[in-house]
């Protein structure tokens, strides 16, 4: 495949995902952050992000399994989810991760249940997202290509 | 009376056809009493009858007579028969007449009955009119009924003897004497009837009580029925005779005995309000003849104040002249009351619904203005808003590279959008307090060092030779709770104001405590540890040559306090050290008390001319045009002042001399909190130790050193962005210097809300700290954060360069670019406050506290960008112990998760610290 037309699906890709609100300007902060002495930075704290949300989750999961739900505990972990959510820039789980926090304050199990449900799809969904954007940047690099700059695209 | 007028017609027949048979005096009399008229034509009728009767009678007897004594009478008989057939039927004819003209009087006998009634009912009917009322002994006279009519049992008819024989002969006289024989045969039979009759009325009459007895009954019984009706009755009546005396009186409540008031009139009766108006009211209808009503309010000894109705009638003689008054009284006091409450409830409803109309009125002109107020508050905010990025635009555009003449364009404008701010700024201040949206924080303070901080700001934009002092009386508390931000705001502003009118002395500030309210509130316990007063200022004391490099422009002061929190003076801890633990232990438990602290605000300046005093405080006011020529300015600044101070519960007062000075005084009070509040702050005396000195000072003063370099600086007090952190700078190096262990504070209250260290796409820019950046008011954590990052991670180089030009500077004093003058006052500062130690470490230390790697490894990516080394620690714990190891200038944490999570912290003894915003 052509650079050129490697680069510029990459491009629209990348759009899309801010489009669709998967991303917020953090990311671009991120992209930012990463230079020629650093060049794996946006991927080694991506794939961070997702093992430690992937922990979270289950702790959740557990969390919700027990008879007595801790309230205090679910807070603690999706406040940590929602930071470092934020963090990567991965604005549908921070969104949701808002949600859920307000439901916990009200100990509203069937919201936190729904909630939890969604960002479990949010995650696998955004990680899916960024997987695939990886990918095309291994192909572009693989091409002999460079990744465009993400501030040309807005 | 319908009864009498029959017997009247009657008897007058008979007394024609038999004038002896009837007593002569009764005629008369019973005509006198009833007064009845006769009708005429009653009397025309009775004639026609007589006539009529007379024939027919007579001639009957003459036939008889014919047929017995001649023979010739047969045929004569015939023809007599004939005639006496033909009178026969002329009677029949006549009889008829006559019972026609009979039946027809009585019609109209009835209908002149029914029309005497009508109009005798119509009398009595009517009430006060001028006939004369008849009386009700004359209503009685229904015992006349009983008495027998007289003489309608029989009819007599007169009959006149007629013969036909010739006059003087003995036929004629023997018919005579047997004629008058019947007749006295019949005379007899009368009378022998006659005196039956007489025997049975006068049997009758026996029978019958007399007609005085009947009448004093009767008037017993009308007697009685009075008094029935009327014992309860709140009325009082009587008669008075022409001259007013009573001749009668009947009264329900009498309170005086009967030869107390007959023969006398109201006057002599009475004494007090109403009695002569009533005896005028008399007179008038005496005078008048005619009867009147009307409501007369007595107040006499007798009967109190009471309100009578009373109708007067005047009485006639039978000649029509008045010979008296017959009146009546109803005692209405009650009614009247009634009346007069109800009418003053009307009135009262009336001027409710009036109030009520015009206090609607003003609750919508309330409204509306309310609107119109809230409209102005958020249209300035929509007029600020782009101002201030016009502002901070130029203000970025200032640190780039200009040759002179842009700068000074720059500054210009600059200065200029900071005079539209500030205007700004002050009408939304205003339409806030005015609309009640202004809300007071209770935040605790020093007031010293508001003073102080006041004070050098304003030292700081001085540019003429003024002497600025504060002096705090001893017994004034170091901490209070209050709305510093306004506190300091009236502060600013009435300096402000001093300072622009006074052209030589001083301006200062006294600060004392009021006694009215409970005293005892002495040394204030400590609460906040954070002891932000500065070393620079209390070394800028001592050596005296320090000028702060802030004003009160918009980001000046902020960062003097940022960079005051940050620095902490070598402590004195002997003496105040025990004053401390002594305050502690009085007053660990006291509740909160209230002092007053009264501020006075002097200069030497102007004065007010007494005229302008009173509108002084009005907006858009000032003591005279000239003045507002002169000196500029909105006018606006002593009404924010005013509303603010009594917003707060105080009140604010001038007093001035004209080209001697004023003196504006604003009495406040202020919550004095108790030391009992361990928990949410660690709170330690050893802190206290160091900054002892600084607390209890009581005097400070700031000479106008370095005017000389001062006059000649440009007039625009912006300071460029660039020295803002270097002014930073040099008290964060300075605290590297503090042995390790002692506790310091940490200028936490930036980064307080911080979640997640991030940096904004629009403000990523190290080097553009927003100028409106305020605690209060900016929310956006990242903002603050990247404000904090900014100030203390300035790049190296940028640091030594700026060294360097200090270094230059300070040998040049005379520069007028403003930009150096800043920097050459920063110079100052720094030397005055760090001394030596200002070389020990050039480089700021940061630590983290976080637990989630995302965020670690972004943060130190991030601060690796800004060439800056992070210590990271994952806990609280691990936190203290960094802290106690080494001192960093910075702690980026998340305060208020630490504070649920790991509470622990918090609660153990030890020296970490925290300042909340």
């Amino acid at each position: 495949m052509e650079v050129g037309l490697m680069q510029r699906q990459w491009v629209d890709y990348t759009k899309s995902l801010f489009l669709e609100d998967f991303l917020d300007s953090q990311f671009i902060e991120l992209q930012k952050l990463q230079d020629e002495g650093n060049p794996d930075f946006i991927v080694e704290v991506v794939s961070l992000f997702f093992e430690d949300s992937e922990r979270l989750l289950n702790d959740l999961t557990a969390a919700f399994d027990q008879p007595d739900v801790d309230f205090q505990k679910v807070d603690g972990h999706v406040h940590q989810l929602k930071g470092s959510s934020s963090s990567i820039g991965a604005q549908r789980v921070k969104n949701v991760c808002i949600a859920m926090r307000s439901f916990c304050e009200e100990q509203n199990i069937d919201g936190c249940l729904r909630c939890l449900q969604q960002l479990k799809q949010e995650t696998c969904l955004v990680k899916n997202k960024l997987e695939n954007l990886f990918r095309m940047e291994q192909q572009i690099v693989a091409a002999g290509g460079s990744i465009p700059s993400t501030e040309l695209i807005f | 009376m319908v009864c009498e007028m029959e017997n009247g017609v009657i008897e007058d027949m008979d007394i024609e056809a038999v004038p002896s048979m009837w007593p002569e005096d009764v005629g008369p009399d019973v005509r006198k009493q009833f007064n009845v008229e006769r009708p005429g034509a009653d009397q025309d009728m009775l004639e026609e009858v007589n006539i009529i009767e007379e024939p027919t009678i007579v001639d009957f007897k003459r036939l008889i007579e014919l047929t017995n004594y001649t023979e010739k009478g047969s045929s004569q008989l015939q023809y007599l028969a004939k005639q006496w057939e033909y009178k026969q039927a002329n009677a029949v004819r006549l009889l008829k007449e006559e019972l026609d003209i009979l039946s027809k009087q009585r019609k109209e006998v009835e209908l002149k009955k029914l029309k005497i009634l009508e109009e005798h009912l119509f009398e009595e009917e009517r009430y006060a009119g001028d006939k004369r009322p008849i009386s009700i002994l004359e209503e009685s006279c229904d015992i006349w009924q009983d008495i027998p009519r007289r003489k309608t049992d029989f009819v007599f008819q007169s009959k006149r003897v007629e013969i036909d024989a010739e006059y003087d002969t003995v036929t004629y006289w023997k018919q005579r004497a047997m004629d008058l024989e019947k007749l006295l045969e019949a005379s007899l039979q009368r009378e022998q009837m006659l005196a039956e009759k007489l025997k049975e009325n006068i049997k009758n009459i026996e029978k019958q009580s007399s007609p005085v007895e009947e009448l004093s009954q009767i008037l017993k019984r009308a007697d009685n029925f009075l008094h029935f009706v009327l014992q309860n009755a709140p009325v009082v009546f009587g008669h008075q005779d022409k001259e007013l005396r009573y001749r009668f009186i009947y009264n329900h409540f009498p309170s005086l005995q009967e030869e107390d008031i007959i023969g006398r009139t109201d006057v002599e009766i009475f004494s007090g309000a109403g009695v002569k108006e009533s005896q005028d009211f008399k007179k008038e209808v005496l005078e008048k003849g005619l009867p009147a009503k009307r409501e007369i309010q007595f107040d006499t000894e007798l009967f109190g104040l009471k309100t009578f109705l009373i109708y007067v009638e005047p009485v006639f003689s039978k000649a029509g002249e008045t010979i008296g008054i017959n009146y009546m009284g109803m005692d209405i006091t009650d009614q009247v009351k009634k009346r007069e409450k109800m009418a003053k409830l009307r009135e009262e409803i009336a001027v409710q619904k009036a109030k009520e109309s015009e206090l609607n009125k003003t609750i919508h002109i309330t409204e509306e203005t309310m609107r119109a107020k809230q409209m102005l508050a958020t249209m300035s905010h929509e007029i600020r808003s782009p101002l201030s990025g016009v502002v901070s635009m130029a203000e970025i555009l200032s640190t780039t590279k200009l040759d002179r003449e842009q700068r000074h364009l720059l500054d210009v404008m600059l200065s200029s959008g900071d005079l539209v701010l500030q205007l700004i700024n002050d009408i939304l201040d205003l339409s806030k307090v005015e609309s009640g949206v202004m809300k007071l924080e209770a935040t605790k303070f020093r007031p010293r060092e508001v003073v102080k901080h006041v004070l050098q700001t304003a030292a700081a934009s001085l540019r003429k030779f003024l002497v600025l002092e504060g002096r705090i009386a001893d017994d004034v508390p170091i901490e209070v709770i209050g709305d510093v931000l306004r506190i300091r705001q009236i502060l600013t502003n009435l300096i402000s104001n001093a300072i622009k009118f006074t052209h030589q002395g001083k301006v200062g500030i006294n600060l004392y405590v009021l006694p009215y309210p409970p005293i005892g509130t002495g040394e204030e316990c400590h609460k906040k540890s954070t002891a932000d007063n500065s070393t620079v200022s209390i070394n800028s004391l001592q050596d005296g040559t320090c000028l702060l490099p802030s004003q009160n422009g918009l980001c000046g002061q902020k960062h003097s306090d940022i960079n005051h929190l940050n620095c902490d003076g070598p402590g004195t801890p002997s003496k105040s050290e025990t004053t401390m633990n002594g305050n502690r232990e009085n007053k660990s438990c006291s509740p909160e008390t209230t002092v007053w602290i009264r501020c006075d605000v002097y200069d030497t300046g102007i004065g007010i001319p007494e005229n302008a005093l009173p509108t002084l405080f009005k907006r858009y006011m000032q003591a005279s045009a000239d003045h507002a020529r002169k000196y500029g300015g909105t006018g606006l600044g002593l009404a924010i002042c005013k509303q603010l101070v009594e917003l707060m519960g105080g009140h604010l007062t001038v007093s001035s001399r004209e080209n001697h000075g004023s003196t504006f005084t604003f009495v406040l009070p202020y919550k004095v909190s108790s030391s009992c509040s361990p928990s949410d702050d660690s709170d330690e005396i050893s802190d206290d130790e160091s900054t002892n000195d600084e607390m209890t000072e009581g005097f400070f003063q700031f000479q106008p050193h370095s005017f000389s370099t001062l006059s000649s600086s440009n007039g625009s007090t912006r300071i460029p962005n660039s020295l803002l952190h270097t002014t930073g700078y040099p008290t964060s190096t300075k605290l590297n210097g503090l042995t390790e262990g002692v506790p310091y504070p940490i200028p936490l209250n930036n980064i307080a809300n911080a979640d997640v260290v991030t940096s904004s796409k629009s403000q990523c820019s190290s080097s553009h700290v927003n100028p409106n950046l305020d605690n209060q008011n900016q929310p956006d954590t990242n903002a603050r954060l990247q404000n904090v990052g900014g100030v203390n991670s300035l790049p190296k180089l940028e640091t030594t360069k700026l060294e360097d030009r200090l270094e230059k500077q300070s040998n040049k004093l005379q520069k007028t670019d403003q930009g150096k003058e800043r920097s050459e006052a920063s110079n100052h500062c720094r030397n005055s406050s760090s001394g030596p130690e200002v070389t020990l470490a050039l480089e700021p230390r940061i630590l983290l506290v976080e637990d989630n790697k995302t965020n670690i490894m972004v943060t130190q990516s991030m601060m690796k960008k800004f060439g800056q080394k992070i210590d990271v620690v994952t806990n609280g714990i691990e936190a203290v112990r960094a802290v106690q190891r080494r001192s960093y200038d910075l702690i980026l944490m998340v305060c208020s998760f630490y504070k649920s999570r790991i509470p622990h912290v918090f609660n153990s003894k030890n020296s970490f610290q925290c300042s909340y915003g």
